[in-house]
């Protein structure tokens, strides 16, 4: 009962008046920055540092602020997803595929409510996971050398490729344009700078963030263009907003399944909440099978990669802050902030600071709360802010991503980039080829490539070496059969409807 | 109360988004993405000199992460030259890459070090169950079958943590350190994960970066790269003594732009010293692994000359640089 013990010491650090206040205002900042196109988990609780700095506030209060404001974001990435078919942030993307046909079938408000409770259910589970796991779960990270990564992300990449189009070759070349983007920077086995062009900007190479936001947003911008505005993808109206208790009740499994899938995403190092969501989404389409219609607006293809994504944002804390190892880019910049707090994660944290560690555990689950009050019933408020008209909508878009990407960098570079990735994701789509796959080459490629690379140093150029573990073996196996399958089930599976309309 | 406070909230993401916002408050610049030693350096030092009132407005921190810190040298030469108000975090990644020739051309003295107060030593360790007890038996272990033994790092290959054990093996007799073998991740965190693991067999780093794993016993730590041990880990033997002739420790500090005044320049100074001699700062490198390293004004700029000529001849010995 230590843990109920625990607990209750973290509630009464985490709830009075003022932290709940703080949990409130940080929840709804939190959604509308989720919502926005670009602005994602990272560089909200980034921006909003300062803040702590400048209204005083002490370690708990701060951190209470900044988990509302991060899963707050976990949250408000769906919106954009459903009703503009634009990932608010990059772990949203899966949401996208079923999210939006369901909204264009006219039950945005279904799509909705359902994706808050799917969210709420993943955070929820991920949060008792990190309360009861987390001392034990640290260890996880020890067992996942090169050898285990590479066949990690060789599993995601094999089986992408009937994922987002009807056409696997398509799939493969959009995922070979990513990996290919994933090479420019510099070379971290040999420090030599690789398709830079000698240009010092693009020697940490393409944050996957300028590419999301080109491919989708700016790409989004160019259609509306040339259409001159008639025919908007915004076309997607939210009428009444009731609670879909019979998909929510149809999906409990999904979610729970989703939960557990995305938390262990989320606890590897560097895999994060995009792996989660997709691991998530790709697992409930291979268990729902034909019949699954995944990718025409399912509520399973809905709840899967919200609740996976939600699961593994609180993951992703477990390496943070029993390893300082942050699980995703989010949680490096929450480790920042424990840091300017004087806070050292670290395997002690939990018996040196325990207050620290329960009082964040205990805003984890008010924030979780007050998210799901202010995402079911109130979700109008958020859709109202979305609901503008295009022409006022998408130039906001435009310039919201602008600024966003410009406040990750400070550099108009990135801001030429993302329009060259808006012309490509515009050519792609005219050529009917998924941006998906391009994004998680990109996303994912570079950590593919240096697990690799590191596994070839250890080893000395010993190919033997990738299967030296049962984990890593394991995870070859999957991948092997996760690429094979479909070529001989294409007949018996129903194929995927297009999703880029 | 609610709303209005909201209102302040929202008003200052706006400001916050606006990146460079009110006028009289100071910049520092952390090239780096959140996370690391140089965002540690600037919202800490930030921190402090507004709370012990070294400066009127909080210090506002802006990521610029590009090219190791490239990117952000670039934007002060080209860009920022006269700005009183700028400072930049720096450590000796700062001084490995400008010795290297790593910044596209740019040279150190286009830029002028206003001082560090704190170094983060260098430090090697190995899992709690390795074999090796001491660093004798570790260095000698790997001169005698280099392809053994892996160590993993936080930095690049080329970079600080990749030439400490080959400055210690050579001093070990190690002839062609070509045949070390050294994997770069993605922080120290990382790299001693990768050892506990048992994926590689010994981690180099810096002090910072294994604390929580001293304490909690999975590590041990062989030596630390400094001239004394550390105040509050004098269990930790030096290189020196094992006999092993290897100082490397990563500064801490700051750099402003090459076109300001001297008054600027002493003004920043004067403030650092400020920092360093504050409780809050003793607290935070205690916090935080950091060793007492203070130099400020014209004595760092020194340090930094003499630094790089010797950097630079390092990297020419062990063959990163022509």
């Amino acid at each position: 009962m230590e843990i109920m013990q625990n607990l209750a010491m973290g509630f009464s650090i985490a709830l009075s008046p003022y932290t709940l206040m703080l949990a409130v205002a940080g929840c709804f900042i939190g959604t509308i920055i989720g919502a926005l196109p670009g602005l994602g988990p990272s560089n909200g609780v980034a921006i909003l540092i300062p803040i702590t700095f400048t209204l005083g506030l002490d370690a708990t209060s701060a951190l209470v602020l900044m988990t509302a404001v991060y899963y707050g974001a976990m949250y408000g990435g769906r919106i954009s997803s459903i009703l503009l078919n634009i990932p608010g942030d990059e772990p949203a993307l899966m949401t996208t595929l079923d999210g939006y046909p369901m909204a264009k079938a006219g039950r945005a408000g279904d799509a909705l409510v359902l994706s808050g409770v799917a969210s709420f259910v993943g955070a929820f589970l991920a949060t008792v996971g990190l309360i009861f796991l987390a001392p034990m779960l640290a260890n996880v990270a020890f067992m996942f050398g090169p050898a285990e990564y590479f066949a990690l992300y060789l599993l995601a990449f094999c089986t992408l490729g009937g994922m987002a189009s009807n056409n696997q070759a398509k799939s493969a070349m959009a995922a070979c344009i990513g990996l290919g983007i994933a090479m420019i920077g510099v070379d971290n086995s040999t420090g030599m700078p690789r398709l830079t062009g000698g240009s010092l900007h693009l020697y940490d190479g393409v944050d996957f963030l300028v590419a999301i936001v080109g491919l989708f947003a700016i790409a989004e911008v160019f259609f509306f263009i040339e259409s001159h505005g008639k025919s908007s993808s915004i076309g997607v109206k939210l009428d009444k907003v009731r609670i879909p208790w019979r998909d929510i009740y149809e999906t409990r499994w999904t979610m729970l399944r989703a939960s557990l899938v995305g938390f262990i995403a989320g606890i590897l190092p560097g895999a994060g909440a995009s792996l989660g969501s997709f691991m998530a989404y790709m697992t409930e389409k291979s268990i729902a099978g034909k019949d699954g219609g995944f990718g025409t607006g399912v509520a399973k293809g809905i709840a899967a990669p919200e609740a996976g994504n939600n699961a593994a944002a609180g993951g992703a804390l477990v390496p943070m802050l029993t390893l300082g190892v942050p699980g995703s880019g989010t949680t490096a910049v929450l480790l920042a902030l424990l840091m300017t707090l004087n806070i050292t994660p670290g395997p002690t944290l939990f018996t040196d600071r325990p207050e620290v560690v329960w009082g964040l555990i205990a805003s984890l689950m008010i924030a979780n709360f007050v998210l799901l009050l202010m995402n079911v019933p109130m979700v109008k408020v958020f859709v109202k802010i979305l609901m503008v008209p295009p022409w006022v909508l998408l130039p906001g878009v435009t310039m919201i991503s602008f600024v966003g990407i410009y406040s990750l960098s400070g550099s108009y570079f990135d801001l030429l980039l993302m329009i060259g990735f808006g012309a490509l994701g515009y050519v792609l789509r005219k050529l009917d080829i998924p941006t998906v796959p391009v994004i998680l080459g990109i996303l994912l490629g570079g950590h593919m490539e240096d697990a690799l690379r590191r596994a070839m140093v250890i080893a000395d150029g010993d190919f033997i070496y990738l299967f030296s573990s049962p984990i890593a073996i394991g995870l070859w196996i999957a991948a092997i059969v996760g690429f094979v399958a479909p070529m001989f089930l294409r007949n018996v599976l129903k194929k995927p409807q297009r999703i880029t309309d | 109360m609610k709303t209005r406070f909201m209102k302040a909230l929202v008003t200052s993401v706006v400001l916050g988004l606006g990146a460079t916002s009110a006028a009289s408050a100071a910049e520092c610049i952390a090239p780096a993405n959140p996370g690391g030693g140089w965002d540690f350096t600037c919202r800490q030092i930030g921190k402090i000199m507004f709370d012990i009132g070294a400066v009127d407005q909080p210090i506002q921190v802006t990521n610029m992460a590009g090219g190791g810190g490239g990117l952000a040298f670039t934007h002060v030469v080209s860009e920022r030259d006269d700005d009183a108000d700028l400072i930049v975090a720096a450590s000796s990644a700062t001084s490995t890459r400008l010795a290297q020739n790593a910044y596209a051309g740019m040279t150190a003295d286009q830029v002028r070090f206003v001082g560090a107060i704190g170094i983060d030593p260098g430090v090697i360790v190995v899992a709690a169950d390795s074999p090796h007890q001491t660093l004798a038996d570790l260095l000698n272990a790997v001169v005698a079958d280099p392809s053994a033994y892996t160590f993993a790092g936080g930095s690049a290959v080329g970079g600080f943590d990749h030439m400490k054990p080959l400055m210690l093996l050579q001093r070990a007799g190690l002839t062609d350190i070509t045949k070390v073998k050294y994997i770069g991740l993605d922080g120290g965190g990382d790299a001693i994960t990768q050892t506990i693991g048992g994926f590689t067999q010994a981690m180099t780093g810096d002090m910072s970066e294994i604390v929580g794993f001293l304490a909690s016993g999975d590590v041990r730590a062989l030596a630390v790269l400094t001239s004394e041990r550390v105040p509050g880990f004098e269990s930790i033997p030096t290189a020196v003594e094992q006999g092993f002739d290897v100082v490397a420790g990563n500064w801490r500090g700051l750099y402003i732009p090459r076109g300001v005044s001297d008054e600027t320049f002493q003004m920043w100074a004067g403030r650092l010293q400020q920092v360093a001699d504050s409780a809050e700062w003793k607290e935070a490198m205690t916090a935080n692994g950091l060793a007492p390293f203070t130099l400020v004004g014209n004595d760092f700029q020194g340090y930094i000359d003499n630094l790089i000529v010797e950097i630079r001849q390092m990297s020419k010995d062990i063959g990163v640089i022509q």
